[in-house]
């Protein structure tokens, strides 16, 4: 007996669906077993807060008087510039984006105090920003030069769109060199003096749903405070990496690609973000509700930290240096436990992403649903499984010899 | 190496002495001014950090103590601000004295600013700029 999405949501609409987070849900399938489980649940909420360096914002600005052609120009949003291959007054901006004179890493290592992640903050929390612009001027566009203050209640679009977000499952760095790195896992001390890891582990969304059953093309999302949907896998999405016996990848496997109206976000779940000798990014919220179709949904959904593995990997070399090696594989549980062994080493672990943020939006997201205020979304597409014969290739490097 | 914070209070008659020039050669040390202001009538005031062998710190303090310099510990100068802080752990174990603790409870990072050393590690190390330093 299968339970459909829209039963769901016509009990959601009564005020009887019974929502519960990940985390409650790996105790209720210990207690009770799984088919108790799945008569019981209708929805297991997911959330995750972490840097999400594709992400950006795309704006249409509005027309001036006279026009310009912002398109095939340039622009500078609060100093950092923006994307402007595109029509007249449409703008993306990425989270990674730098302001022409920032020093970068010139002094190893850098402070990336202010980039594309930041201006996204200040604008999705209502503040003004100074946009400049410059245009080569047609006869349907004579205007050259802009300089203004924007506000996102002025724009006519301001959508998120995120081309790679919450990644299932990570890598945990650490640095067997013998001097500290900076990397976008965090500063690493030498010498195996730190592990960072970066997956909300058992709330993470597709951990919860490891082969894409119910999120898929189409999934309305809990995006940055607001409301999202997928809109397609998420670039570097490598769904044929090796899997346990109950199917969670051992490896940094799916992504996905989400969209959202940024007007309806809240700044608390987007945040600028500086890595250290790194550079800039934005820290994303993101809550998925996976719906308890079947007793194969109420299972993955159990899934808990002890059963997450995921591999160490050396960021002063294999990583760089685009080496597969590994140095073993580690539990969420033994990570959030704050130490870790690695060979004969004791090493205390930190993590980029943020677990009490990652439980807030999953409560938040249940809240919602329960409440009435949020629906489940039939997918129109199933992403790309393991059986899709998609693997994740590395750069074909071809001299250019003329 | 260890690296100490210390605010020094100078009375009046010290302040023509290079004092500062003669404890780091003879105790090896290297400095680094944080912050100086000079009154001759009430003395001179300067946090320093100094940064050396164990052993050499502790004798270069004991010495200008005998000369009669008032020594203070700054290590409440780093800060965090609750509004950046997003708990994400990216500090915890860069943190050489355990100030900064990843709770297993509600998984937020408590701040012990008592076990504080000032070595701003984290002022670097938080993606959210939520470590502040303050003089």
């Amino acid at each position: 007996m299968q339970r459909t999405i829209q039963e769901i949501n016509e009990k959601i609409k009564a005020g009887k669906a019974v929502v519960v987070t990940a985390e409650e849900m790996s105790g209720i399938v210990k207690k009770k077993g799984v088919a108790q489980a799945y008569r019981e649940v209708d929805v297991v909420t997911t959330g995750t807060f972490g840097p999400m360096c594709s992400s950006g914002m795309y704006l249409n600005v509005g027309h001036t008087k006279p026009r310009i052609k912002i398109g095939g120009g340039t622009c500078l949003l609060n100093g950092v510039p923006g994307y402007t291959g595109l029509a007249a007054v449409d703008i993306y901006l990425g989270a990674t984006a730098l302001p022409e004179d920032d020093p970068r890493n010139k002094i190893h290592p850098g402070e990336f105090r202010y980039g594309g992640g930041h201006v996204i903050e200040e604008f999705a929390g209502g503040k003004d920003i100074e946009l400049q612009a410059s245009a080569y001027g047609t006869d349907c566009y004579p205007r050259k030069e802009l300089k203004s203050w924007l506000n996102i209640k002025d724009v006519n679009e301001a959508v998120l769109f995120n081309i790679r977000n919450a990644y299932q499952n990570y890598n945990v760095a650490v640095n067997l060199s013998d001097k500290a790195i900076y990397t976008y896992m965090g500063t690493l001390k030498p010498k195996l003096g730190n592990a960072n890891y970066s997956s909300a582990g058992v709330l993470s969304p597709l951990l919860n749903d490891p082969l894409y059953r119910t999120i898929g093309i189409g999934t309305r999302i809990f995006l940055g405070g607001g409301v999202g949907f997928v809109s397609w896998h998420g670039t570097q999405h490598n769904p044929a990496v090796p899997r346990t016996g109950r199917e969670v990848p051992t490896r940094p496997a799916g992504t996905l690609c989400v969209i959202g109206d940024l007007k309806g976000m809240d700044a608390r779940y987007l945040r600028g973000v500086s890595m250290y000798g790194y550079g800039t990014s934005l820290g994303v919220g993101i809550g998925i509700p996976i719906p308890i179709l079947d007793e194969e949904m109420a299972a993955f959904t159990s899934v808990g930290d002890e059963d997450i593995l995921a591999p160490i990997v050396d960021y002063s070399t294999s990583y760089p240096q685009g080496k597969p090696d590994i140095l073993g594989e580690v539990s969420y549980q033994n990570l959030r436990s704050g130490r870790i062994t690695i060979g004969k080493k004791d090493v205390p672990t930190g993590a980029i992403s943020s677990f009490s943020k990652a439980r807030e939006i999953a409560q938040v997201l249940k809240d919602r649903i329960a409440g009435g205020d949020f629906f489940l979304a039939e997918p129109v597409e199933r992403l790309p499984g393991k059986e899709s014969g998609i693997t994740f290739k590395a750069f074909q490097e071809r001299p250019v010899e003329r | 190496m260890i690296s100490r914070r210390v605010v020094l209070h100078f009375p009046s008659k010290l302040i023509d002495q290079p004092i500062i020039s003669n404890t780091v050669k003879r105790y090896n040390l290297e400095f680094n001014i944080l912050k100086a202001s000079i009154a001759p009538p009430e003395g001179g005031l300067l946090v320093l950090e100094l940064q050396g062998g164990k052993k050499d710190v502790q004798e270069a303090l004991d010495y200008l103590k005998a000369l009669s310099i008032k020594i203070e510990n700054l290590s409440r100068d780093i800060t965090r601000k609750d509004d950046r802080c997003v708990h994400c752990g990216a500090c915890v174990a860069i943190c050489p004295s355990e100030a900064l603790v990843l709770k297993q409870t509600n998984w937020e990072v408590e701040f012990v600013a008592d076990k504080c050393v000032a070595c701003e590690l984290c002022v670097r190390a938080c993606p959210y700029a939520a470590m502040e330093v303050r003089l």
